[in-house]
């Protein structure tokens, strides 16, 4: 099997898995239990959260572990929006985030709160001036994510940081979920408040996840009880979960992502000299892992079936969006039409693949596509 | 050239029957922990276990390897198929990498584990040999005292090929010869006996005496970092440390000065065998070495050993300073054993200590006192560290 589907779900690592399961055993315990056996459970969760710091240059008490991006996401935003209502009831974000951002603004909207969703530039890229732009005095926050999950297009978060540090009373949330470990990011340099991160995309578990809060910021928190990781995320704590994202962390950030990027490259000029292929990523701006492409007339999801019948897994859009069979909004916020949207497909790599592997996948899709084109041809 | 394996070689335990899996899982564990690579995969079989380098460097595996007790030897590895060509060109880039640009001799030793395969042993050296002799300038055979040997070794599953043989430590894996309590200074000679005695198989119940306030947290953190280390070569060790501040006070106040020292270590010792009873250890392990210092006199340790029938074991007794500290060096003890802080040994030092004691005259000064109280008191005050400690057990996990 050829595995392209890694902006989905990566395969969890083995070493990071029997991290997992030593933890469970060893560190069993409530860490906020008395005895000493909670204690140690304290202490190893205390590590995890200290080597997830470091890698992020920010200090231990501003990690706050999670069950991964989705709540992540919603904790920085809700969160911030309720506990900063009194300042201000207007949210910028954009047309090209994740679900879990978009649907949170969504609800914020119902809420009463006014959101402003930036349209991208036709490569995918949200121009700063834009953001800027939208920026009131009753802007409380600015999300805008990283490395889009469909394209792989990179944010010029930078820039936006900078813009935003001239807005005192605005916080800047940024969804790294697709980029951490990959694309570097400087959260002191970049002036983010909140950055929301996923274990399972690191070849980490499903169910472990963080976010980062800067000191200065408060939230309210989602869930009420007792008052765990500071508060902000009631629920005993998932020790082992926290252990398995501290290591997968440690090891996305000492992979080599040269590979990957010399992989990408390398379908992409594979496939942008065919008439019949358009790519959707802006290669230059774009993320390592990630190439976007469509074949028009070959709905996404036909060739999603095709490829998997020759073992090779890729998908639709994103995972989060493809089971509701509609052409992707970030594409068509991209002023791709709908037609094209439909019918694009995601590639997305990690460390474990090989540049072989690219080279069996073009040559199944030139197996494939004459096949799906002749049997659309008949069916018009 | 990139190896993609090692093979392993067990030695002696190979030949230890029912126990064998307990011997192999424990190297295997032992390995495992001191590597702390990911990437490696060990698979351990019958006589043989196999260590995937998975991209890890074979010069950094190797430097850890050498000192795994258990292991006889071990080679880098290439694999191929069956197939005679294949076996031919693998063998030429070992040779190659063996002779390093200059003239050298060889010979081919072929197993034949796989007894389908088409070529009998001899057939298979001389046309390996052959090729390699055809292929490569100033290379001779001499079967006698070959500068290296290339091993080819026919398996069913695959082709072996090694031109490599790397000494490992030898021994036993730790923790696979019973348990012993280990008298530990922060000085250079015990830790390396404990390890002489970890490395044929022997557990480790360190024990050491703190004498607060003339010695310092320093000087006891020096010894669970020495511990530490040890616990490295295999296996855990625990770490039992005695106050002995109101023994060595009482000594020093009611026996001659010239006694002191020797009154001091038979308290020791009579202390060690209370623990060494307590742990179900069998015997006990010290430092000494002939003639070192006045306390490893032969008169000094009859003296001293007078007041336990169990079993004192010397691992260094007849090695020099040199050779120990040259041992230290290797296992990484030394740098830490020469920290200056205070030891209770290096206080209340007396002036001229009796370098030949007489075991009657100990004894009668010491008649004088009931020392018992005082040992129950500080076996019962001991403090018990389990190393490597839970905080290197979960940075492992991290």
């Amino acid at each position: 099997m050829i595995y392209f589907d890694n902006s989905a779900t990566t395969m969890p690592d083995d070493s990071v898995l029997e991290t997992f399961i030593k933890a469970s055993t060893r560190f069993f315990a409530n860490p906020s239990s008395l005895h000493h056996l909670g204690m140690e459970a304290e202490r190893f969760l205390q590590k995890a959260r200290i080597q997830v710091a470091s890698l992020c240059k920010v200090s231990t008490s501003e990690i706050i572990f999670t069950s991964g991006g989705t709540e992540s996401n919603n904790l920085a935003i809700k969160g911030a929006a309720h506990f900063y209502k009194g300042r201000g009831r207007h949210i910028i974000t954009t047309q090209i985030e994740h679900p879990s951002v978009f649907e949170a603004c969504c609800d914020l909207q119902r809420e009463g709160f006014h959101i402003t969703y930036v349209k991208p530039s036709a490569n995918g890229v949200i121009d700063p001036a834009d953001i800027e732009r939208a920026i009131t005095d009753e802007t409380i926050l600015v999300s805008v994510m990283q490395v889009n999950n469909e394209t792989g297009a990179v944010q010029p978060i930078e820039e936006i940081g900078g813009i935003i540090r001239q807005h005192p009373l605005t916080l800047f949330h940024v969804d790294a979920v697709q980029g951490f470990g990959k694309v570097p990011l400087d959260v002191n340099e970049s002036g983010v408040h909140l950055m929301s991160v996923s274990g399972h995309k690191l070849h980490g578990l499903n169910g472990t996840g963080f976010l980062f809060k800067k000191h200065s910021v408060q939230l309210a928190p989602l869930l009420s009880g007792g008052g765990q990781e500071g508060g902000l995320r009631s629920g005993t704590e998932h020790t082992a979960g926290a252990a398995s994202l501290a290591k997968a962390a440690r090891m996305a950030f000492e992979a080599d992502m040269e590979p990957v990027r010399q992989i990408i490259r390398w379908l992409y000029q594979e496939l942008a000299g065919r008439s019949s292929v358009t790519i959707h990523t802006p290669i230059d701006q774009a993320a390592p892992h990630i190439l976007n492409l469509s074949l028009p007339g070959i709905k996404g999801e036909v060739l999603v079936h095709a490829l998997e019948q020759e073992g090779i897994i890729v998908s639709t859009t994103s995972a989060c969006s493809s089971k509701l069979a509609k052409p992707s909004r970030v594409l068509q916020a991209m002023n791709v039409s709908s037609e094209r949207a439909a019918s694009a497909v995601r590639i997305s790599l990690s460390t474990r693949n090989t540049m072989k592997e690219a080279a069996q996948f073009i040559e199944a899709l030139d197996r494939i596509v004459p096949v799906l084109a002749k049997k659309r041809n008949e069916r018009t | 050239m990139k190896y993609d394996r090692i093979l392993i070689r067990y030695g002696e335990i190979s030949t230890k029957g029912r126990n064998r899996s307990l011997f192999t899982n424990k190297i295997k564990s032992n390995i495992k922990r001191l590597l702390k690579d990911d990437r490696i995969q060990i698979e351990a079989q019958r006589d043989r276990m196999f260590l995937y380098l998975n991209g890890a460097s074979f010069d950094e595996v190797e430097e850890k390897l050498m000192h795994v007790s258990g292991i006889q030897s071990f080679s880098p590895v290439m694999k191929t198929t069956q197939d005679l060509d294949e076996i031919k060109q693998a063998a030429l880039s070992l040779v190659k990498e063996s002779m390093d640009g200059k003239p050298a001799s060889f010979k081919v030793s072929t197993r034949r584990a796989d007894k389908q395969f088409p070529f009998d042993t001899h057939e298979l050296n001389h046309e390996i040999g052959g090729h390699v002799l055809r292929e490569t300038d100033e290379l001779t055979v001499d079967v006698r005292q070959p500068d290296f040997t290339l091993t080819v070794e026919v398996r069913k599953e695959a082709v072996y090929l090694s031109s490599q043989t790397i000494p490992g430590a030898g021994g036993m894996p730790a923790g696979a010869a019973g348990k012993a309590v280990l008298l530990l200074s922060g000085g250079l000679d015990s830790p390396v006996a404990g390890y002489m005695m970890m490395k044929r198989g022997v557990e480790i119940e360190a024990v050491h005496f703190f004498s607060p306030p003339y010695t310092s947290d320093r000087a006891k953190q020096k010894v669970i970092d020495l511990a530490n280390v040890l616990t490295t070569y295999g296996g855990n060790v625990r770490l039992h440390i005695v106050p002995f501040t109101t023994i060595q006070e009482t000594i020093h106040k009611q026996v001659p000065e010239n006694y002191t020292m020797t009154s001091t270590r038979r308290i020791m010792m009579r202390i060690a065998d209370r623990i060494r009873e307590q742990t179900g250890a069998l015997a006990i392990v010290t430092g000494e070495s002939l003639g070192q210092v006045a306390s490893q006199t032969m008169e000094s340790m009859a003296a001293i050993n007078d007041v336990t029938n169990t079993p004192v074991l010397r691992p260094l007794i007849a090695t020099d300073k040199l050779e120990i500290m040259d041992i230290a060096r290797k296992i990484g003890t030394h740098d830490i054993s020469i920290l200056p802080f205070e030891d209770c040994c290096t206080i209340f030092t007396p002036a001229a200590p009796k370098t030949k004691p007489k075991t009657e005259k100990v004894q009668f000064f010491e008649s004088f006192l009931n020392f018992d109280p005082l040992i129950e008191e500080a076996i019962r005050t001991t403090e018990t560290i389990l190393l490597p400690n839970i905080e290197s057990e979960m940075d492992d996990l991290l």
